[in-house]
């Protein structure tokens, strides 16, 4: 049993754009052997599960319809661990100046 | 239907499109076979660097701090030569209300779609510009649409994308993601032709007259804090609207004769339409795939005349290496305390080398910031480097290879530029020129005069290289 969704849910949806035999001519080779995907928040129109086919309503009121791929999706970027090629400039950089004013 | 939506279809109606969704016809402008009249496209918007003022101050827009970079001066004057090392300012774009100068651009297109009563702004756009037509659309009540190229055929999405999409969403707008291919552009017109909404293009009179504040207002503001005015001014260049506006402001505040510099971050060997090349860039503007392609030809913008033409405006072009934009960015955190984001360092990297060639009495004004956070941080940019296998060490920062190596600077001595051959940029402009000619047409004295101007050359320079490439071609 796959969880039925109510109506105005935020959710994605998912859709082909262009299939990889439709891809515009200037676009190269690796790309054009994929198809163009669209991705779309917005508000179920009716309630629905995962992986159906459904309509939802845009931000900006448009009703677009497409495959259900995800419930409330998250905002999952981040920052990530620090990089240890930049931990040290601050340092180096603030002791090149304590040196240049000692000196002067 | 379904033809009527398809891909061939709906380019071929691209300018019945675009001229409903800019509304300006930009047929009466044309002068010649190629040549436009560039300077009547403009002015007729009815816009002046005074009006823009006021429109830009009731949204918070513009009157941005100037900050003097005493820390980072001083740091480039312990590696210049004896006597060397200009004074380095900012400009904090990052106080405007998105976070960036893009609010300029989206300004005056927001205040104009909703003064001819559309019912709402589109615009195809992966960076810091679609959070500003959304921040500009949600103060004027206006709805919004973003379309972006946002993740690779694997579903991962370039992390500082992922950031602007989470903008536009917080402020309200639709944003339709898109995976890698230039046919974003057939996207954005469907959206366009179903929706009636304004084409909020970077392009349009609009976008470019809204950043003549910025460097109106950076004149202003150099000359009340130093008692004159820039030597240098860098942009980040890409599109090349932002080394227009900002040129055009300049000379209207009585700067003419301070340098301009456009500078951008090198990616040469990346291909911008690729799937695989599209997260080994560490970038997602200010770079040399849009700042070649749109300097030697300006018109494959989303408006049949783009107003952002760089090669008139710029008197020099330099590269950096992505360590070296990195290795400032970290600098300006510590050594100023300003976090902001890396693109729009990129301006700075290519500063605190050029300032050393400059005496210490003269000005450098590096001319934008932009917000940071997740996602358009270097540690979220060098974390995806890592897992995309890109190599990321300290070095010498002249073994930086994009998509494959990037490398931090040793030591700040390492930061240069390197300069963009401005003659091979004219020359590449003049063949794509050329190769737009209808068949058959030719070339009048209207449209070597255009030339000229676009390319900042003479026109006997004009013609005679047009003669040479007619000679090669034959």
């Amino acid at each position: 049993m796959t969880e039925r969704l109510a109506k105005g849910t935020w959710v994605e949806i998912h859709r082909i754009i262009l299939l990889p035999g439709e891809r515009a001519p200037q676009v190269p080779e690796d790309t054009r052997q994929l198809p163009l995907e669209m991705r779309v928040k917005g508000f179920l129109v009716e309630h629905a599960a995962l992986g159906e086919k459904v309509e939802i309503v845009t931000p900006a009121g448009r009703r677009v319809r497409g495959t259900l791929s995800e419930v409330n999706p998250a905002y999952s970027h981040s920052f990530g661990p620090p990089i240890a090629a930049l931990s040290t400039i601050g340092s180096e950089v603030r002791g090149t100046l304590s040196e240049r004013r000692r000196t002067r | 239907m379904m033809e009527k939506a398809g891909y061939e279809s709906v380019m071929a109606r691209r300018a019945e499109i675009v001229r409903a969704s800019v509304g300006i016809d930009y047929a009466q402008y044309e002068t010649g076979t190629i040549a436009f009249d560039y300077e009547r496209l403009l002015a007729d918007t009815g816009y002046d660097v005074e009006s823009t003022r006021d429109i830009q101050g009731r949204t918070a827009v513009g009157n941005t701090p100037l900050v003097e970079l005493k820390n980072i001066t001083e740091l480039a004057r312990a590696v210049a030569g004896p006597g060397k090392g200009a004074r380095i300012f900012v400009k904090d774009e990052a106080a405007n209300p998105s976070g960036s100068f893009k609010d300029r651009r989206a300004s005056l297109s927001v205040h104009e779609a909703k003064k001819r009563g559309y019912p709402g702004v589109a615009a195809a756009t992966s960076g810091n510009y679609g959070a500003a037509v959304a921040s500009q659309a949600a103060k004027s009540g206006l709805r919004c649409i973003i379309v972006q190229e946002a993740f690779d055929s694997r579903g991962v999405a370039q992390p500082e994308i992922a950031e602007k999409t989470r903008a536009c969403e917080a402020y309200g707008a639709e944003v339709i993601r898109l995976s890698v291919g230039p046919e974003l552009f057939y996207v954005f017109l469907r959206v366009l032709e179903e929706t009636g909404y304004f084409n909020a293009s970077l392009y349009t009179p609009y976008s470019i007259l809204g950043i003549e504040t910025l460097g109106y207002e950076l004149a202003l503001q150099v000359k009340e804090q130093t008692g004159r005015l820039p030597h240098t001014v860098i942009a980040t260049h890409a599109g090349g609207g932002n080394v227009t506006g900002t040129r055009r402001g300049l000379r209207k505040a009585g700067a003419a004769d301070t340098t301009m510099i456009a500078a951008s971050v090198d990616l040469s060997g990346l291909h911008m339409a690729s799937d695989r090349d599209f997260n080994r860039k560490s970038f997602t503007t200010g770079h040399t795939g849009f700042s070649i392609p749109f300097s030697t030809w300006p018109d494959r913008a989303d408006v049949p005349r783009s107003a952002a033409r760089p090669l008139r405006y710029m008197d020099r072009f330099v590269t950096v290496t992505q360590g070296e934009v990195f290795y400032i960015t970290q600098v300006l955190a510590e050594l100023e305390g300003m976090e902001r984001g890396s693109a729009g360092n990129t301006s700075l990297a290519a500063a605190f080398a050029i300032g050393q060639n400059l005496g210490e009495d003269q000005i450098v004004v590096v001319q934008e910031t932009e917000y940071t956070g997740a996602g358009k941080h270097p540690l979220a940019q060098l974390n995806l480097a890592k897992r995309m296998g890109i190599d990321v060490a300290r070095g010498d920062p002249r073994d930086n290879e994009p998509g494959r190596r990037i490398v931090i600077p040793q030591d700040p001595s390492q930061i240069s530029v390197t300069e963009v051959n401005l003659d091979h940029l004219r020359r590449s402009y003049l063949r794509n020129a050329r190769s737009s000619l209808p068949e058959g047409a030719e070339l009048g004295d209207v449209d070597f005069e255009f030339l000229a101007a676009d390319t900042r050359g003479s026109i006997a320079y004009v013609k005679e290289v047009v003669d040479e490439l007619s000679g090669k071609s034959r």
